[in-house]
Formats: structure tokens, C-alpha cells, sequence
């Protein structure tokens, strides 16, 4: 099995596995009705990335794991996503929040796996990120809407962009798997795409009256598996069917 | 073929044009362009179709529902999903879009109106209801993966908008 391929796929993928699952905690209990169908709708959009991901995964792993297994079967520690999409919804600020930061990557992101050498994460890519260029347009028009808005719409964006903020740098951190990729051509460099990101991040802040913060130290550890107390919490969830009924299928 | 033909046995036509989409049954799925070949392969029918949106439940559905209307004209089938190249509005058949209309879904504009309609608010798209243009973005996303919400501030109907993917 091509390890460094599978744990490379596996780190994209529960990126958008764990945002999934956050924002689908948001059906029937989102501020608005337009806005929790927007989140779940998100969620969707990337249940069905996370779908295609995990069934080229179970390919190059060879050994008839399908998707729900890898989605479903493993502990906490083999789980790759970054700490930023496993911080809690909180309040809409915080979620609109968590969704723009990650969102300004993963598109930046998925510009360049459109180029990659393996033509099926370059196909993969390029349906994403049509619509990752919706969520990303919904969630850098709330931040603005919401910094730009009332004393208190933008006290508590502030905060949340605050808070937030220290996980960002995680997202350019490079693995093993992330290096080994780069020289073969197939995965993205995503120390080169930091620059960009604070750059664009900044105006969209800037454009919603918001500061960006002056951060010194950044929390990292997602993507070596060594995750915040948040995401035991959600795999009891995601998982709970498959505890409670093992084996069970649709 | 070149990336964007569809590749389609004559005999099979028929059959498919009579499978819907599941979530707007007016419209088949040869009218949304999601069938990208279906073609003998020693008697049995291989099919393949692209996903509209990647976590769009229909897509399943859709599988069942080809391999339901071919085996009842007699066909074996297998259905593979693809992903390259990726599905874009542009492929919804002028008949399709009458469809959608006649449903009460405003059909895609070009990319560009789509920026300008989502983003900048301009009013161009046309209520399905009584024809104004008087209309507003309700949200970005609506009922379903592919459509955002509209209401028309004439007659003030709220109405989907089938969003650009390109």
C-alpha cells in the first residue's frame, strides 16, 4: 500500500469530515432559518467531498475498507484534521468564523491540487472547489456583514477571530506524508500558500472594521493526531451507531 | 470525444431521457446532462454519470433508477460515478431549462450574472411566478445543494434559483 498517498488523502479529507460534522450539529438549530440551511448545506458539500476522498483511500489502501469504515473506524489519534474545524460552533460569530478561516484555505488549497500529478485528486479538486468558492463567498460576506455591523455583532467577531486565530498557522505546517507528496508532484506545498492567506485573510478583516490580531504563539498538533479535548467529544457522536450497532450498514 | 461530448448508445436514448432527477422530477437526467456515456460493452449497458454537486443524495437514487429503467427494457447495467470533468451548468439542455422554469426554478445564468446576482445584488433574475426582475437574494443556499433562495418583491413569490457551477 502507498502509506504516504493514504495518510496524505486521509489529511485532506477529515479536514472537511470533522467541519462536516460541526456545522450538520447546526440543522434545526441554526440563528435563522437562511442560515442554518446554508450551514448544513455547507455540511453537505463536504460530507460528499469527504465521500469521494475516502473511496479513492479505500482504492489505494487495497484492502476493502470502504468509506465508512475509514470514516467511522479509527481513534481519535488517526484522525488528521487540523485543531481549527474541530472548535466548537459556540455562538455564530464563532462558527462563521472557524468557516472563514478555513474556508480562505481550502480554497487557496484546492487551487493547486487541481494541479496535481495524481489525476484523481486533480478531478476530485476541481469539483470541490466550485463549491467551496460558495461557502467561502457566505462565510467572508457574514464576517464582514457581522464586523460591520452593530457594536455588538462586532465585539463578539472580534473575539471569535481572536480566539481563533492561534490555529491557523497549523494549517501550513507540512507532515511527512505532506513533504513525500510535494517531491512526487502530487500533493500541495502549503507553506507556499501562507503568505496569500494572511494577506487576503487581513483585507477581509480590515474590510469589516476588525483587527487582525498580533499572535506570537500558535497551537498546533492536528495533523500529528494530537487533538483538542473537542474532538473525543465528536467522535462519540460520529461514531455513536457504529459503537451502538457494530457493523451496521445503511 | 472530447472532455465535454456525451457519448450515448441511440438505442438507449429513450430509456434514459425517461429517468428524473428524484428532486425535480420534470427534469430527466439526460436534460441535465448529468448521463456522460452510456454504451454496450458485450450485452451489458456500462453507464456513467457525473455528480451535479459532490454530496448531492441524489446521485444514488439516480444509479438505482437507470439501472431500474434499462432492466425493464430488457438491459444489464453497471453504473460508474465520475467526477472528470467535473459537471457545469452550461450542460443543462435548453429543453432542461424550460423545465425548470415551467417548475418554478429559475434557471442559471452565465458565471459573471452569477457573481453579480449573488454578490452585488443585481437584479436580473427573472421571478418564475409573474416575470419581474424586481426580485432579491433571500440566501446564497436553498432547499437543495444546487439552488439559492429568491423572492420576488412585484408579485412576492419566493422562488429557487438554479446557482451557476462552473
Amino acid at each position: 500500500m502507498k502509506e504516504n498517498l493514504y495518510n496524505y488523502i486521509l489529511g485532506i479529507a477529515d479536514n472537511s469530515l470533522i467541519l462536516g460534522q460541526r456545522l450538520g450539529e447546526l440543522t434545526g438549530h441554526g440563528p435563522s432559518l437562511e442560515t442554518d440551511i446554508a450551514c448544513t448545506n455547507i455540511s453537505l458539500d463536504l460530507f460528499g467531498q469527504v465521500r469521494s476522498y475516502f473511496q479513492y483511500a479505500g482504492k489505494v489502501a487495497g484492502d476493502g475498507r470502504s468509506e465508512d469504515d475509514i470514516a467511522m473506524l479509527r481513534k481519535e489519534r488517526d484522525y488528521k484534521n487540523v485543531l481549527l474545524v474541530e472548535q466548537p460552533n459556540t455562538d455564530f460569530a464563532y462558527t462563521i468564523s472557524r468557516q472563514f478561516l478555513f474556508d480562505a484555505y481550502h480554497l487557496a488549497f484546492l487551487g493547486e491540487l487541481q494541479k496535481s500529478t495524481d489525476l484523481t485528486l486533480a478531478a476530485i479538486a476541481n469539483k470541490c472547489i466550485k463549491e467551496v468558492s460558495y461557502h467561502e463567498r457566505f462565510s467572508s460576506d457574514w464576517v464582514r456583514r457581522l464586523g460591520d455591523g452593530t457594536e455588538e455583532s462586532k465585539s463578539k467577531m472580534q473575539q471569535a477571530i481572536n480566539d481563533l486565530w492561534v490555529y491557523t498557522d497549523e494549517l501550513f505546517h507540512q507532515t511527512e506524508a505532506d513533504k513525500a507528496m510535494v517531491t512526487e508532484g502530487i500533493g500541495v506545498d502549503v507553506t507556499q500558500l501562507k503568505n496569500d492567506y494572511y494577506k487576503y485573510v487581513s483585507e477581509v478583516l480590515e474590510e469589516a472594521t476588525l483587527e487582525v490580531p498580533d499572535v506570537k504563539y500558535f497551537q498546533k498538533g492536528g495533523k500529528q493526531g494530537i487533538h483538542t479535548e473537542h474532538l473525543g467529544y465528536i467522535l462519540a457522536e460520529l461514531q455513536y451507531m457504529q459503537r451502538a450497532y457494530p457493523n451496521m450498514q445503511w | 470525444m472530447t472532455a465535454t461530448e456525451q457519448n450515448i448508445d441511440s438505442k438507449l436514448v429513450e430509456i434514459l431521457e425517461k429517468v428524473s432527477d428524484p428532486e425535480i422530477p420534470v427534469l430527466s437526467i439526460m436534460d441535465m446532462g448529468v448521463v456522460r456515456s452510456a454504451i454496450f460493452v458485450n450485452d451489458v449497458v456500462k453507464v456513467e454519470i457525473t455528480p451535479t454537486y459532490s454530496g448531492c443524495p441524489a446521485m444514488d437514487v439516480i444509479g438505482d433508477d437507470i439501472k431500474k429503467a434499462l432492466k425493464e427494457a430488457g438491459y444489464e447495467s453497471e453504473i460508474d460515478l465520475i467526477l472528470h470533468p467535473a459537471w457545469t451548468t452550461d450542460w443543462i439542455t435548453p429543453r432542461g431549462r424550460k423545465a425548470l422554469e415551467n417548475y418554478g426554478i429559475a434557471a442559471p445564468l452565465d458565471a459573471e450574472a452569477d457573481k453579480d446576482v449573488l454578490l452585488n445584488g443585481k437584479r436580473i433574475v427573472k421571478c418564475t411566478n409573474c416575470g419581474s426582475q424586481n426580485t432579491r437574494l433571500v440566501s446564497q443556499f436553498g432547499s437543495t445543494a444546487c439552488k439559492a433562495q429568491f423572492q420576488c418583491q412585484d408579485c412576492q413569490e419566493p422562488f429557487d434559483y438554479f446557482k451557476c457551477l462552473k
